[in-house]
């Protein structure tokens, strides 16, 4: 796997009860793999005390109690996984398929994209449709995630004027990055399909339906405006 | 057995210690702006420390008992009265069926907790009672809302009057000093930013809720621009956005952020920022070693635990 940039891994403490793991200060597929590879091997074999894993793009934020253990024993710990961890063998967690209903009502600014790209929305549909994504990382709302590996061709600013209510479901992009409303919500990106599936349900369990560092991808569903 | 709610304050919700491990999925911990009020509530009823109690803020709330339990206010910004009759706060006392509870908003803080002996018979979420509107889990009370409860067997009415004394309090002044962990991210502000952050006042801004507390002060100065690749959030993180002026993360703050952030309050400090009056208070900022904030922290919570006193002779009156 590609070495990582000068300085890095960098360690910070965040407060007095998380450390903070930098691996670069860039979106990049190669070092959010190295992410999940080792938030895959931190759980492997968690250390007592440590309370939550939270991978971000390029970096992984741990965070203990620390009436449990200290700063020092953590990032003792968090070296010697760093060190211990097969970058190169990580397995990936199961693909998702999501079927998504390009257009229409579901997707009022599929044709704004299209329009942007001088392509038709057949091509947008076709585009959004061919690449495998990783959950880089979920947050923003409950369950919102950021999905890698958009088509570059498809990178749409946001909106000018964001929208006061996005339905959940709603699937939208936003520059280069693509991701899925969990739930009503106010929002900025270009909608251009929305899903049936929740992937936010505090009925169901689990009540997520991505985790980061899930493989998804996106297929038009039956009944689609736009295949 | 339950408490109605007869007038609601504009911020009224259960919380309980908050939820973790979740924040992976964009879940935020939630929790008490306050722990330490929320946990001296807790232990002088004789509840664990991390039980849900009602959390109030920002303006009065009226409840009526309606079985008699044994109840807890703390915090600070309020005056309590039972049937008229003023009360102190961070004291256990004995309220009966039909008492008229009145929590009156006054200077010197925003929250309180009311934590009753036993439990609230409130929904969980992801193993915790905490609302959090946001994400679905529950809503804010109002006017007209019952919050069951569950008397706990064998309830020590005896803990009745006992009390935490000041010393034991959150150190509220009017200028606070919040001792801070510098950085992840000091070195993307200019010097002279980092200098102005820890020798000038910041006053809180109305525009402060559970997500966040926004701040005015000096103009932070980034170098390299105020925006990084976004990455997770703690409570008490203090970022700064473009503009310059720092927000300190609270309890449902989002769990993942793009903006630089130049110090991190430490837990034991926190009540000190949550209680800081909008458009009142100053606040300032001092750094501390991490192994020194744990200390702190493990002296705050020891000096809770063992500055609890018995009830006064005063009480006996009552």
């Amino acid at each position: 796997m590609n070495e990582l940039p000068e300085g890095f891994p960098r360690y910070s403490p965040v407060g007095d009860s998380a450390l903070l793991l930098e691996f670069g200060e860039r979106v990049s597929p190669a070092l959010n793999a190295r992410v999940h590879a080792l938030d895959r091997w931190l759980k492997a074999d968690l250390f007592p005390g440590i309370t939550a894993c939270v991978p971000g793009y390029a970096s992984l934020l741990v965070l203990y109690d620390l009436l449990k253990v200290n700063g020092g024993q953590v990032r003792t710990w968090l070296e010697e996984r760093w060190r211990s961890c097969p970058f190169e063998d990580s397995q990936q967690s199961g693909k998702i398929v999501i079927p998504v209903r390009y257009g229409g009502e579901d997707g009022p600014d599929l044709d704004f994209v299209a329009r942007y790209h001088d392509i038709s929305p057949e091509e947008v549909v076709r585009r959004h449709t061919t690449p495998t994504y990783v959950v880089a990382m979920m947050g923003f709302t409950p369950g919102f995630p950021y999905l890698l590996g958009l088509d570059p061709a498809l990178a749409t600013p946001r909106l000018d004027d964001p929208r006061t209510l996005v339905p959940a479901g709603s699937v939208g992009i936003a520059g280069e990055q693509t991701g899925i409303y969990p739930l009503d919500s106010p929002g900025g990106w270009q909608l251009i399909g929305r899903i049936s599936e929740k992937i936010f349900d505090l009925e169901r369990d689990p009540p997520f339906l991505l985790s980061p560092g899930d493989e998804v991808m996106f297929v038009a569903a039956e009944g689609s405006t736009v295949q | 057995m339950s408490l109605l709610v007869t007038q609601a304050a504009l911020a009224l919700t259960v919380q309980d210690s908050g939820r973790s491990g979740y924040q992976r999925f964009g879940l935020p911990e939630s929790g008490p702006m306050d722990w330490w009020a929320h946990w001296a509530a807790n232990l002088l009823v004789g509840n664990a420390p991390g039980a849900a109690c009602l959390e109030l803020g920002f303006s009065d709330a009226v409840l009526r008992v309606e079985s008699e339990m044994l109840f807890a206010v703390c915090g600070a910004g309020y005056r309590l009265r039972l049937n008229g009759r003023e009360l102190p706060l961070w004291m256990a006392f004995r309220a009966r069926e039909a008492d008229e509870m009145r929590l009156e908003k006054t200077p010197g803080g925003n929250w309180v907790y009311l934590a009753a002996a036993g439990d609230l018979l409130t929904p969980a979420w992801f193993g915790s009672q905490s609302v959090y509107p946001r994400g679905g889990m529950g809503r804010p009370i109002t006017a007209g809302d019952r919050v069951p409860t569950a008397r706990k067997e064998g309830i020590g009415w005896q803990l009745a009057g006992q009390s935490l004394p000041k010393a034991f309090h959150p150190p509220c002044q009017a200028e606070n000093v919040i001792r801070v962990v510098p950085g992840p991210h000091e070195d993307r502000f200019t010097p002279a930013s980092v200098e102005a952050f820890y020798r000038s006042p910041f006053t809180v801004s109305t525009r402060s809720d559970r997500m966040g507390y926004r701040l005015r002060g000096p103009v932070m100065v980034h170098h390299g621009g105020a925006d990084l690749v976004s990455q997770g959030m703690v409570i008490g993180e203090i970022q700064v956005p473009g503009d310059g002026q720092p927000i300190v993360m609270m309890p449902d703050h989002p769990t993942t952020g793009g903006y630089t952030c130049i110090a991190t309050v430490i837990r034991a400090d926190l009540p000190l920022v949550a209680q800081s009056e909008p458009g009142v208070s100053e606040i300032r900022f001092a750094p501390v070693e991490v192994s020194a904030a744990q200390e702190i922290y493990r002296n705050a919570l020891a000096g809770i635990d063992s500055g609890i006193q018995p009830k006064e002779d005063l009480w006996h009156q009552l």
